[in-house]
């Protein structure tokens, strides 16, 4: 950590997107986190997503609750929309943030304890809901802020720093995503965000519950050989499935690839995903596949990464409300509250 | 791409693109966090020992340093104007508000029996004399004008450097047990060899103005100077007045003093007229400045032809209007635009198209060989001639450049004096002194101050130009107060504090790529230098700075950093959590003749 703000001094070549802003537009605070902290990087993934989506900051909300990860927020999108819930309460104050306006970009941010632990039935329903979000777990297998207790993910064999071994079974978050049937679910790494990069823009362009499942090693308390989720080991034993180029509608396809080796996936934006098969028989389409093959491979102790599941008819929340297409926090009274005549018809209709 | 060498001196080196390009290599970041520290004194003594004349380089270096400073290319697109650190007038500052340092300064040894001739006492001559003294060698220097400094004394006016600070840092060389021999020209190379002398070295300037023969110079002669030795006669106050309607000709910095003294000798209507384009005159940026701010027109493409006299009286020149051209190989050439010639009316000339060099007391038989421009073969490395006892430096050497290089010849043909009166090989150059230390304090804490200052640049202060055009022996520049110099010395990078990548700890965890401001650091698999120019986080288009490779690391690939526009903010440092980066001083000194000055100046470590 430091105590120094970054310099606003940038490279003198800095781009801008779109929507006029430069990457550095994007950042938020100087992070307080550990020096090295994955979570850093995955702000920093965010942070080069959204400038190359042309996110305009003032749409997107950032919610999240309580840990390293829920504090990330602060140092992503400085000029976003931001709340900090109570310990793993995100998902509902998510889900009603975005019943009430629906034109925002909602990214919810968690860890493993906000999200496995304490927060997991508040996960398990915002998936089920296909609530129009991005939902990113920061997810490093221990209690950071507690000095490194294993968490619910921690793998079960695997040692503290103290050398105690975790009895317990994990939780896959992205295989229970697959199972409550979130309509995106990728897993990432921090340490890589030429993968990590095209993920969170998909899930951005993704319309329905998007899950993305980041292993975020804890430099303080979770590297060290005894641990699955230190830089070394997933490195080791990453099994990325596919690599996404995405591209953004209205600009060319020109990446040549040989044929059998891209799976092209249209999203309801009309952005398309090309994907890169990393895996030949790996079908990201087939929801039930993508669960076994997640299992199988981590009963071998790998990481399986990449776009595991998408589907790209997905319906969201609103859908399944069929509410109005405004925000309603824009109705106005009038709207809201028709009057004695409609309410008689109504309830003429009932009877 | 190999990866880098970081033993080798000259890669941090080269780094601190200030000291880099100072010929003399002062080593700037340090002696400008010293005047931010207040410590004038030692701030002084570091520019002493690498450029002997603080005081005077302050108020006219020709500041190579500026141009490549890096605060220049980190401001680029980055706010209104990109302006290096005033790294000049930091100097001065140090050497205004010093103490008084002569404690400080060599003692004058016990004579070694050697003794040396120093023909000429400017920059090049009294920098031999420094380096050489303290060692014991009893060093005489000739010239022909009464007191010491050469050009610095006689060509530069002092409305920009005042005769005291000349007196001041002249004083303390001379101090050092030199002889001076005021007043003696020398006319004969041959007779001061028979002297017996052991070495000499010839330090005397290219003294001679290249004149302009044209229709009427002869006629004329009255009211047409030579710039160079006309600022010498209104510097000894031979002249203190000059016409009211004045012509410069010529673009260099000489053409700038002479327009400007002329401007306060009586010279209500001074110009200056140019053969070229006005971005092709050879005067530095901001001393056109200074004349233009006093209210001198510069007119250009205008090729002198004619001057015009009636009755033995010069009444104006006549001009040729040209162009610039291209022919097909990209070579310029000014051809004439067919307009009808111009003539402009002036009581005085000052003709300041460039120097000749001179030297018809060196006698043919000698052994010292000279080239087709009658310029003396001179070593490029050890400023030895062709006769081994006999050393050339400063303009005398290679032609007209100005102090500053001057005084990195001097240090030079001392090291090489010294070597030959030692019997070792001249050729053979001694290391530099380099001290690599690391700056880190705390967790978050440095030696150094690692904030990055947003301000621009701050402007010196004149004295009004009221007083100023009045006398030529008024200070033009006030030179920075202390607040605005520290400010000003905050805007510094410290380019010296390196950063220093340990590849085995480094655990590839992207911290010190996602902290950058500048995205100077990148992780990629390695190829060719011109391959990963283009892959780095951000473009490295300036090929002029070097790229710091590692070795390969965990995964293969190689940590990348971009030297370009790094803020030497050491943010890199304080995220990696494994100490892979680290933030080390790099003080680089040029050996002096002895090792150190002789040895006998103090050994000044890492401040």
């Amino acid at each position: 950590m430091t105590y120094l703000a970054k310099p606003k001094l940038h490279h003198p070549t800095l781009p801008q997107n779109r929507v006029c802003r430069t990457r550095r537009d994007y950042e938020g605070k100087i992070s307080t986190l550990c020096a090295g902290c994955g979570h850093d990087s995955i702000s920093a993934a965010i942070i080069q997503a959204c400038f190359e989506m042309d996110v305009e900051p003032h749409r997107v909300a950032k919610l999240s609750g309580i840990g390293c990860s829920s504090k990330t927020p602060d140092y992503f999108l400085g000029n976003s929309h931001g709340f900090n819930t109570v310990h793993g309460r995100m998902p509902s104050v998510l889900t009603g943030a975005n019943l009430a306006n629906r034109a925002l970009l909602y990214l919810g941010v968690s860890g493993d304890g906000d999200s496995a632990s304490i927060g997991i039935g508040q996960f398990a329903h915002v998936m089920r809901r296909g609530v129009n979000m991005v939902y990113i777990v920061e997810n490093n297998g221990v209690y950071g802020l507690t000095k490194g207790q294993f968490s619910a993910t921690a793998d079960q064999g695997s040692a503290s720093k103290k050398g105690v071994v975790n009895s317990d079974t994990p939780i896959d978050m992205a295989s229970l995503a697959l199972q409550l049937g979130a309509s995106y679910v990728a897993r990432g790494f921090s340490g890589d965000k030429k993968q990590l990069v095209p993920i969170i823009k998909a899930a951005i362009a993704h319309k329905g519950a998007a899950f993305i499942d980041v292993v975020s090693p804890c430099v303080a308390f979770n590297n060290h050989p005894g641990s699955t989720k230190s830089y070394d080991y997933v490195r080791e034993h990453n099994e990325a499935v596919n690599r996404i180029d995405f591209i953004p509608r209205k600009e060319e396809i020109v990446v040549d690839y040989a044929e059998g080796q891209v799976i092209e996936v249209e999203q309801h934006d009309g952005t398309i995903l090309l994907l890169r098969k990393l895996h030949r028989e790996y079908d990201p389409h087939n929801r039930v596949m993508a669960m076994n093959y997640v299992a199988e491979h981590q009963a071998k102790g790998e990481v399986v990464t990449g776009l595991l599941f998408v589907d790209n008819s997905a319906r969201d929340l609103h859908e399944h409300l069929n509410t109005v297409d405004a925000p309603i926090n824009t109705l106005a009274a009038a709207e809201l509250c028709p009057g004695a005549a409609t309410l008689a018809k109504i309830n003429q209709s009932l009877r | 791409m190999r990866p880098t060498d970081i033993g080798n001196p000259e890669y941090f080196h080269k780094v601190v693109d200030c000291q880099w390009a100072c010929p003399a290599h002062t080593p700037v970041p340090e002696y400008i966090r010293l005047i931010a520290a207040g410590r004038h004194d030692d701030a002084y003594m570091v520019n002493w020992y690498s450029n002997v004349f603080p005081g005077i380089l302050g108020r006219t270096c020709d500041r190579p340093c500026e141009p490549a400073c890096r605060r220049g290319r980190v401001e680029e697109n980055n706010g209104e104007k990109p302006e290096p650190v005033a790294i000049c007038r930091l100097k001065r500052v140090a050497a205004d508000n010093k103490n008084d340092i002569r404690a400080r300064l060599p003692k004058s040894a016990p004579t070694n029996g050697r003794r040396i001739a120093c023909v000429g006492a400017g920059p090049a001559s009294l920098t031999v004399a420094r380096d050489l003294a303290p060692l014991g060698y009893q060093v005489t220097v000739f010239d022909s004008d009464p007191k010491a400094g050469g050009f610095m004394r006689t060509q530069v006016p002092r409305f920009r450097l005042p005769e005291s600070v000349i007196d001041e840092e002249t004083g303390y060389i001379l101090d050092l047990g030199v002889e001076f021999r005021g007043g003696q020209r020398i006319d004969s190379m041959k007779a001061l060899l028979a002297e017996g002398y052991d070495a000499v070295f010839v330090g005397s300037g290219a003294p001679r103005g290249r004149d302009l023969d044209l229709p009427g110079r002869r006629e004329a002669a009255g009211n047409i100077h030579l710039g160079i030795d006309w600022l010498a006669s209104v510097s000894f106050q031979h002249i203190e007045q000059i016409g009211r309607r004045v012509i410069v000709l010529g673009g260099g910095n000489t053409a700038m003093d002479c327009c400007r003294s002329a401007r306060r000798l009586g010279g209500e209507d001074v110009k200056v007229i140019v053969r070229s384009g006005f971005e092709e005159m050879k005067a530095s940026p901001w001393e056109k400045e200074d004349a233009m701010h006093e209210g001198i027109p510069f007119l250009n493409f205008m090729v002198p032809k004619a001057f015009e006299h009636r009755h033995g009286r010069l009444i104006g020149m006549t001009f040729e209007k040209v162009r610039a051209e291209r022919d097909a190989r990209g070579r310029r050439s000014l051809v004439p635009t067919g307009e009808p010639d111009v003539m402009v009316e002036c009581d005085d000339v000052l003709i300041a198209v460039g120097q000749e060099n001179a030297f018809p007391w060196i006698e043919n038989d000698l052994g010292i060989e000279f080239d087709e421009w009658h310029m003396p073969v001179v070593d490029q490395r050890s400023f030895q001639s062709t006769h081994p006892k006999v050393f050339f430096g400063g303009d005398a050497a290679f032609g007209p450049k100005n102090i500053i290089w001057a005084v990195a010849h001097g240090h030079e043909a001392a090291v090489s004096i010294h070597a030959l009166l030692n019997g070792e090989d001249v050729q053979q150059r001694p290391p530099p002194m380099v001290h690599l230390m690391s700056q880190k304090m705390g967790i978050h804490e440095w030696s150094y101050d690692n904030e990055i200052a947003g301000d621009e640049r701050y402007a010196v202060p004149w004295a009004p130009k009221e007083i100023t055009l009045k006398s030529i022996k008024v200070e033009v520049e006030l030179g920075f107060d202390l607040a605005t110099a520290c400010k000003e010395a905050a805007r510094c990078l410290n380019c010296d504090v390196q950063t220093v990548f340990i590849k085995d700890a480094c655990i590839e965890c992207d911290a010190c790529v996602d902290i950058c401001p500048m995205d100077s650091i990148s992780f990629v698999f390695n190829a060719d230098e011109a391959e990963l120019r283009k892959q780095l986080t951000a473009p490295a288009l300036n090929a002029s700075q070097d790229l710091y490779v590692s070795e390969n690391v965990k995964t293969g690939r190689v940590m990348v950093k971009d030297e370009d526009v790094c803020l030497h903010c050491g943010l890199c440092a304080e995220r990696c959590p494994t100490g892979a980066w680290d933030m080390q001083k790099f003080l680089y000194e040029t050996s002096k003749a002895g090792g150190g000055c002789g040895g006998s100046l103090p050994q000044r470590r890492a401040a």
